[in-house]
């Protein structure tokens, strides 16, 4: 090789490498989303650490307090601190969009699998299906089945990653589909690779590393459907410290407790936000990997 | 012409501030572009610039040509000329005139009132310059619109003499076309017609011609000819000095940010003294026989510990043993259906035969059905007829079952070789996949056996590949070292039949020429036998044993390399060599 050609492939590369990933290390959106997912994180663990008191203990005489030094975020109609319910209420809300999003992207990966290796009579079939399930409105379809299996957190969560699975599935099918055309599949098959390898080596690895991505961003979104179900009163009911069921109680006290549903409501928002802002942050960076 | 009335005016406009009478141009007035000891860098103040003291003018009607490798700067000196060198970029120039006029520290804005008036700009990828959904009409009207006071009548009347003077055939239809429906060519016409629409005294031309056919890029180059006698100077840049020996006047050679020789384009072609310039014409393919090294020797780094015949070579030829046939393909047909619905015939009856250590080049223009009919040799995809034998065993009616057990005897080198990787795996995985693949061993995240890895480095030496770029990914490499990583896959399962298709094409000259030697070492190293599928008449010319010329998915003329390039006998043959750019001093 010559010098000109070593000098071409160092003088571009890494320079072009470094000054593209130097202003991308942490924006100030993801720093901040970072942060909240941390609190998060450590409230839905170890929830007494961030808010030492009981979720649930009665205390009549501080009912309906406005938020203050005492009360970060106010208290309900039972005199429950709000910042304890909603900090107590993570853990719950957390699973609740992680499960949801696991089962909606096992599903969908089932059916995007089943619709992108096994030939156009399966393709044709699955996609008619998700077809189907597409015209209805993702929260219908989770109304629906909750009709039939009766409320509940566990069957909200299910509902809701039933209801978000044909999503996935195309986006899975699409990219097996892009991949398994891909010029390097060609040239694993020209290296005399047989189907099964190629799969295990080159086509699943590249279908399933932006479904990390599509993960993280689908748990907010998963967060905020689990919450209006719960609003809805289909899922946690009221007296447990989850984030819908509080935004549904406060609702009758909307009028002089604005309180007791701005901050669980709050809480839904900035995590969906953050966890949508993480999202892209990983995807951006896979790109460039 | 009505170049001369635009020139002129913007000399009035222009002549008084500079003051300095332009000495030495031919034909009076100021140069259409002047730059004297351009400096520019990019980040920090402390490194080295991408262009360091780069001096040069261009006269109206006059050619100069900047050669150069890709990352020589001759493009970073193209977009300063526009007042496109980027944001981050810190420009210092002794002089810098368009025109006559300096546009050293100009606005934004003062630079948007230059671009298409002072200076116009073609680019290579013209699928890519124009919107896919506009007209090109609008396109081109876009500039009048917005450096003229025409109306929408002369507007368009001014359009269809633009693309009647670039010769796109029809144009009072041409204009309503997408650049979607308009072929490479005509794209490269409208784009020329969007850039003189003002008629600017100057036009940068970045490599014109490069993703074009040889027959279309000598319509260009002619195009570009007849604006130049028009008036109008233009810079052009390119990577071969093959292709600007027809249009330029001078040339300028450049490398690593300077310009290293500057003279007449024929003694620059005749008498180079610089040794890049010298290293540039050796790198010309075209007339150059058959195993003449392209490249200076000995630039491949060897390690000589690794220097042992442990790869599995096939037989070296013995010379007056009888040809063997190692690939031969009968009748091959292959259809496609258009969108639309019709059929087309890609492949149309191809019959041809490899020998043993030799080398069978398809050449064809974009469209002949070249690449389909080497996915039909590497059974990527089944023909409607015909038959495709290996090694004198069935290939392309087998199961792929049964063809696994052929493979390793068919390697194949890809023109996009970046694509041909996963974009997960680093050079040693590729390279580890390729080796230990076949077999058991090495599969999956396994670390892979000490044989393997010795192997790998043996590859990696045989295309000259340093062991640092183990590690890299595909994506941080360059293009010849792809190409070079993408043959050492292709040589690990030992072939003795390697299918290149258009492995050359993206590469600048040089390295062209270093990949177009290593490929001539291993064929005679290793006995292999290529079949060669390129665009290129002169690469093809300097490969081959063999040639097939194709047209339409047929083959219309095929014989010894010898023979066809002496004698042509079809009239698209001879069409072909003689767009063929060459130094024809």
């Amino acid at each position: 090789m010559s010098d000109l050609e070593i000098q071409a492939g160092l003088g571009r590369s890494p320079r072009a490498a470094r000054s593209s990933r130097l202003p991308r290390r942490f924006g100030v959106a993801e720093s901040l989303a970072g942060l909240f997912a941390l609190f998060l994180v450590t409230a839905a663990l170890f929830p007494g650490l961030v808010a030492p008191g009981d979720p649930l203990g009665i205390d009549p005489l501080s009912a309906f307090q406005s938020p203050s030094f005492a009360h970060w975020f106010g208290t309900d109609e039972s005199g429950r601190d709000i910042f304890t319910r909603v900090s107590h209420g993570t853990g719950s809300s957390l699973l609740i969009g992680t499960l949801a999003t696991l089962i909606g992207l096992g599903l969908g990966l089932v059916l995007g699998t089943l619709a992108g290796m096994l030939g156009p009579v399966v393709d044709f079939t699955v996609n008619r299906f998700l077809e189907v399930l597409f015209a209805f409105p993702g929260l219908l379809l989770a109304l629906l089945f909750i009709l039939i299996f009766g409320p509940g957190v566990a069957t909200a969560t299910v509902a809701v990653g039933l209801a978000t699975a044909p999503g996935y599935a195309r986006i899975i099918r699409g990219q097996l589909l892009s991949v398994r055309s891909s010029a390097f599949v060609e040239a694993a098959t020209v290296l005399g690779r047989s189907p099964g390898q190629i799969l295990v080596r080159h086509i699943l690895p590249n279908t399933l590393a932006p479904l990390f991505v599509l993960g993280t961003l689908g748990i907010g979104q998963a967060i905020v459907w689990a919450s209006a179900l719960s609003y809805l009163g289909l899922g946690a009911a009221p007296p447990a410290a989850e984030w819908g069921a509080m935004l549904s109680a406060g609702r009758t006290y909307i009028g002089s407790a604005w309180w007791m549903s701005f901050f669980p409501g709050l809480f839904i928002v900035l995590t969906a936000v953050s966890a949508t802002a993480l999202g892209r942050g990983i995807e951006r960076r896979m790109r460039h990997a | 012409m009505s170049g001369e009335t635009g020139m002129s005016a913007s000399e009035a406009a222009t002549a008084t501030p500079t003051g300095t009478p332009a000495d030495g141009v031919a034909g009076g007035g100021a140069p259409a572009v002047r730059v004297r000891n351009l400096v520019v860098g990019f980040g920090a103040p402390g490194a080295d610039p991408v262009l360091n003291g780069v001096t040069f003018e261009v006269a109206p009607g006059e050619c100069l040509a900047i050669v150069g490798e890709s990352g020589s700067g001759k493009s970073v000196t193209a977009r300063t000329l526009l007042g496109l060198a980027g944001d981050h970029a810190c420009v210092r120039a002794d002089e810098l005139s368009l025109a006559g006029a300096d546009v050293r520290g100009l606005s934004e804005q003062g630079w948007r009132r230059r671009r298409g008036r002072d200076v116009g700009l073609v680019l290579q990828d013209a699928l890519v310059s124009l919107d896919p959904l506009r007209p090109v009409g609008r396109e081109i009207a876009d500039s009048l619109r917005l450096h003229t006071s025409l109306g929408a009548a002369a507007r368009h009347a001014r359009v269809l003499e633009l693309l009647d003077r670039v010769g796109l055939p029809d144009a009072g239809n041409s204009v309503r076309k997408r650049s979607g429906e308009l072929s490479g060519g005509q794209r490269q016409r409208a784009l020329i017609a969007a850039a003189i629409a003002l008629d600017p005294p100057l036009l940068i031309a970045d490599e014109p011609t490069t993703a074009l056919d040889v027959t279309v890029q000598a319509q260009i180059l002619e195009l570009l000819a007849s604006l130049k006698r028009a008036g109008t100077g233009i810079l052009l840049i390119s990577h071969d000095l093959a292709v600007v020996g027809r249009l330029a006047d001078r040339i300028a050679v450049m490398s690593e940010g300077r310009i290293v020789e500057q003279g007449p384009a024929h003694e620059m072609l005749t008498r180079p003294e610089h040794p890049v310039t010298r290293q540039m014409l050796a790198a010309i393919p075209v007339d150059k026989p058959r195993g003449l090294r392209l490249s200076p020797r000995g630039a491949a780094p060897v390690s000589p510990a690794l220097v042992s015949p442990a790869l599995p070579a096939p037989d070296r030829m013995d010379r007056g043993a009888p040809p063997v046939t190692v690939l031969e393909a009968t009748g091959l047909v292959k259809r496609f259906t258009r969108p639309d619905g019709s059929e087309q015939l890609a492949v149309d009856g191809v019959s041809f035969r490899l020998e043993r250590g030799t080398t069978l080049g398809i050449v064809g223009e974009s469209g002949s059905g070249k690449t389909t009919t080497a996915r039909l040799a590497l059974a990527l995809t089944r023909p409607d007829a015909g038959e495709v034998r290996v090694l004198g065993q069935p290939f392309s009616s087998a199961t792929e079952r049964q063809r696994r057990r052929l493979r390793p005897q068919i390697g194949a080198v890809y023109q996009d070789a970046l694509s041909s990787f996963d974009p997960r795996l680093s050079v040693e995985q590729v390279l580890r996949d390729a080796v230990g693949g076949g077999s058991s061993t090495g599969r999956g995240g396994a670390s892979g056996s000490a044989p393997d890895r010795l192997q790998v480095l043996q590859l990696l030496d045989a295309v000259g590949l340093a062991q640092g770029l183990l590690g890299r990914r595909p994506l941080s490499l360059s293009g010849g070292q792809r190409q070079r990583v993408s043959i050492a896959r292709a040589l690990a399962s030992g072939p003795q039949i390697l299918i290149c298709d258009e492995p050359v094409s993206s590469l600048d000259v040089t390295v062209q020429a270093q990949v177009l030697d290593l490929l001539d070492e291993l064929q005679r190293d290793r006995g292999l036998s290529l079949l060669f599928i390129s665009h290129d008449l002169g690469v093809i010319q300097h490969v081959s044993d063999q040639v097939a010329v194709m047209l339409g998915g047929r083959i219309v003329e095929t014989g010894a390399a010898a023979r066809v390039f002496a004698a042509p006998e079809h009239p698209y043959t001879q069409a072909l060599l003689g767009a063929v750019p060459r130094i024809g001093y």
